[in-house]
């Protein structure tokens, strides 16, 4: 770490010896490093191994290689080239949409209204509600022939009903809403202490300045609240990578008419149990895996970066 | 540190200990997907029966709920990989049993039960047939069920003056005219796509006949022949008859509309019967699905024990009780089914169930898709993937050519 700062001579560690009090630490750590190892990092390998083996029968003997066979026929089926573009839509209107409602909420909160622990509980509480319960929740508001259609007709709007998630052109539009509403609260809960760590005085400053007050949320506000906006984008983008039980609550186990609201996850689920094909299943899960790492490595070596500054 | 960890290993070694005593006293672990209505009733009264005959024997009933099955099937995959068998657990007959856990060595060979059970009296040649593999037995059926039927509101055709369709001609006559008042001819849950597939096998027996449709899972039927074009695109005309929030009901839902004869008829299994009967439903009526008069398309639950089963005595007795008379006439008039062997006193069955039993001595028995006795299950799976697109897309010709391929992968 001191190549970040050269300018600054650093005392040059020494290489210490082993003594007898670091065994203390080591022997704390071994157990759960080698589970981890184990549990962890031996079980994606075995499940990247098995992406590329013949296991797509209960019983496979002998299991062989096949290379990249399972992941070529995945590419090639339509239902996961549908699961890869649900995936997609669900990240555009989920992440963005928790991004914007949560920061809304925040500023909203730390104008300092009175009532603010209030409204803060009320806005968190859908997080604490499993997806399978928001899923229920969500399918009998959603359900063509009562909750929200019920709603629209009773407020004269009947142009807004629809079929919701059995709808194959909505489908997994409508899943994300559910997990907008589920998660925009928990985004909202992370800007607000993102904005009550940014010092006062800064705003005095810009305020002696003369900066109005869109400059002070364009210029100040929003530049300091960049950490946050990240660690937001890679909660919420690995959970709309990862989305399974919110599906299968409020669509099925089979994703919809037409796999308007299938993803990934399911269709693992799908091939693994009902069909059999362990390696196929593999395929997929390997492919969810290298779908979460380009988000997370760059977030890692960022926030290494930033640990390295300070 | 040692000393802990000698105690740890102690610990542990004590824990084995009693689980290995635990076993030897007696116990019977039943896995099956049976937690709620009729289906769970009866087999409480075969425990009942079972325990009244082996009062030392504690029954653990492992059942798990929810997806048709689907969480079930998923458990006990986990658990027989895992080398953790349940004594014994329910399983399709055909090839959801065959190719699943016989082919693959997991089933305990039950031919010494039949042979001291004299079934092959009992039990019909056709299922006889459906049960073997390669001339052994792996499992007991407990009962037959009937895919291919059409249970219709008898109120909303005689006050529409219209007879009930036998043919398809006859089904798409009437229903344009239902169409016209404003009913629903045909009620359709396929929030879980097995009921599309239930439908479809029925249009693919009613269009082949019983012969060629058996021929579709043993290469003998082309999939790209024009029978089974023909029985995509009925099956296309049918679905522009059917409620438009399908997608969002279950079977018993879509049944909800029959009974409230906002639809008239629906296509489904003959669990719809007990489903009537429940809900105290007086105007029903029932026929074979279009076309399939004749043919009865049929599944079972059945029983069967693998082979590291802990309690291996106590798992041949159960399925002793399963297949015996006397387990089949406490089960079945409960679940809603018919019984498997061919003696049971019709007195103690409901009017559809005595109509079905009659049915099932005259019939042609085919194997239902739907429900596992017709092909494998990762077979069935891929055909469901294509149903959950054709409901939605109706495109015969690219469906078509997917089931080709699905027959090609299944059966080479």
């Amino acid at each position: 770490m001191t190549a970040a700062t050269p300018s600054v001579p650093m005392p040059r560690r020494r290489r210490r010896r082993f003594s007898s009090d670091h065994w203390g630490p080591i022997l704390l750590l071994l157990p759960s490093a080698l589970l981890i190892l184990v549990f962890v990092y031996g079980f994606i390998g075995y499940t990247g191994w098995l992406s590329m083996s013949n296991w797509n029968d209960l019983v496979v003997n002998p299991l062989k290689f096949v290379g990249l066979d399972n992941y070529m026929h995945l590419f090639r089926d339509q239902r996961f080239q549908i699961d890869m573009q649900n995936t997609l839509t669900f990240s555009v209107i989920f992440i963005p949409g928790c991004l914007v409602l949560g920061l809304i909420g925040a500023l909203l909160l730390h104008t300092g209204l009175p009532t603010e622990g209030f409204w803060r509980t009320v806005f968190l509480l859908p997080m604490a509600l499993s997806f399978i319960v928001t899923g229920v929740l969500w399918r009998w508001l959603m359900n063509p022939s009562s909750g929200l259609n019920l709603l629209f007709d009773a407020l004269h709007l009947p142009f807004l009903k629809n079929g919701w998630y059995t709808d194959p052109n909505i489908g997994i539009k409508a899943v994300a809403l559910a997990a907008l509403w589920q998660y925009s609260g928990y985004t909202m809960a992370m800007y607000l202490a993102g904005l009550r760590a940014i010092p006062g005085d800064v705003y005095e400053a810009a305020q002696v300045d003369g900066a109005t007050a869109s400059q002070i949320f364009w210029r100040i506000t929003l530049p300091l609240l960049t950490p946050v906006s990240l660690s937001a984008v890679i909660i919420l983008g690995h959970l709309s990578l990862k989305i399974f039980d919110l599906v299968i609550a409020m669509a099925g186990p089979q994703g919809g008419p037409a796999f308007s609201s299938d993803v990934p996850a399911n269709y693992m689920f799908n091939t693994v149990y009902q069909a059999n094909k362990f390696a196929n299943g593999a395929g997929i899960a390997m492919i969810l895996l290298i779908c979460v790492s380009f988000l997370v490595i760059p977030y890692l070596s960022w926030s290494l970066r930033q640990e390295a500054r300070a | 540190m040692k000393k802990a960890a000698v105690l740890a290993i102690a610990v542990i070694a004590a824990g084995i200990g009693t689980a290995a005593i635990g076993q030897s006293t007696g116990k019977l672990e039943i896995f099956s997907w049976w937690t709620t209505g009729g289906e769970a009733a009866g087999l409480l009264k075969d425990y009942g029966i079972f325990k009244a005959a082996n009062p030392s024997v504690e029954i653990i009933n492992a059942a798990v709920s929810g997806g048709a099955g689907s969480n079930a099937k998923a458990v006990l995959k986990t658990r027989m990989l895992g080398g953790d068998p349940p004594d014994s657990f329910q399983v399709h007959m055909g090839h959801e049993l065959i190719d699943t856990w016989v082919k693959s060595g997991f089933m305990e060979n039950l031919d010494d039960v039949y042979k001291s059970e004299n079934w092959e009296k009992v039990f019909p040649k056709g299922v006889l047939d459906l049960l073997k593999y390669q001339g052994h037995y792996y499992s007991v059926p407990s009962n037959i069920h009937r895919s291919n039927m059409m249970f219709f509101n008898t109120k909303v055709f005689s006050d529409n003056g219209l007879n009930v369709p036998k043919t398809y001609a006859q089904f798409f006559d009437v229903a344009k005219k239902l169409q016209a008042k404003g009913i629903t001819p045909l009620a359709l849950g396929d929030n879980g796509i097995w009921a599309s597939v239930n439908l479809f096998e029925t249009v693919l027996m009613g269009t082949l006949g019983p012969k060629a449709y058996i021929g579709l899972w043993d290469g003998k039927t082309d999939w790209n022949g024009a029978g089974v074009k023909k029985a995509l695109t009925t099956f296309s005309q049918m679905l522009g008859y059917v409620n438009t929030d399908h997608a969002a009901r279950s079977w018993d839902q879509a049944n909800d509309l029959v009974i409230q004869g906002k639809a008239a008829m629906t296509v489904m299994g003959d669990w719809v019967d007990a489903d009537n009967l429940a809900k105290k439903f007086k105007d029903s009526g029932w026929a074979p699905a279009p076309g399939n008069t004749g043919i009865y398309s049929a599944l079972s639950d059945s029983f069967g024990i693998p082979k590291k089963a802990p309690h291996l005595d106590q798992a041949k007795t159960w399925v002793k009780l399963i297949g015996s008379r006397q387990g089949q006439e406490a089960f079945n008039p409960v679940k809603g089914s018919i019984c498997a062997r061919t003696d049971c006193d019709p007195k103690l069955f409901g009017p559809y169930l005595q109509w079905a039993t009659k049915q099932w001595k005259t019939n042609t028995v085919v194997p239902s898709l739907a429900h596992g006795a017709a092909a494998s299950e990762s077979w069935l799976s891929s055909i469901s993937d294509a149903m959950s697109l054709f409901v939605t897309r109706r495109d015969v010709a690219s469906t078509q050519s997917a089931l080709v391929q699905d027959a090609q992968d299944a059966l080479k």
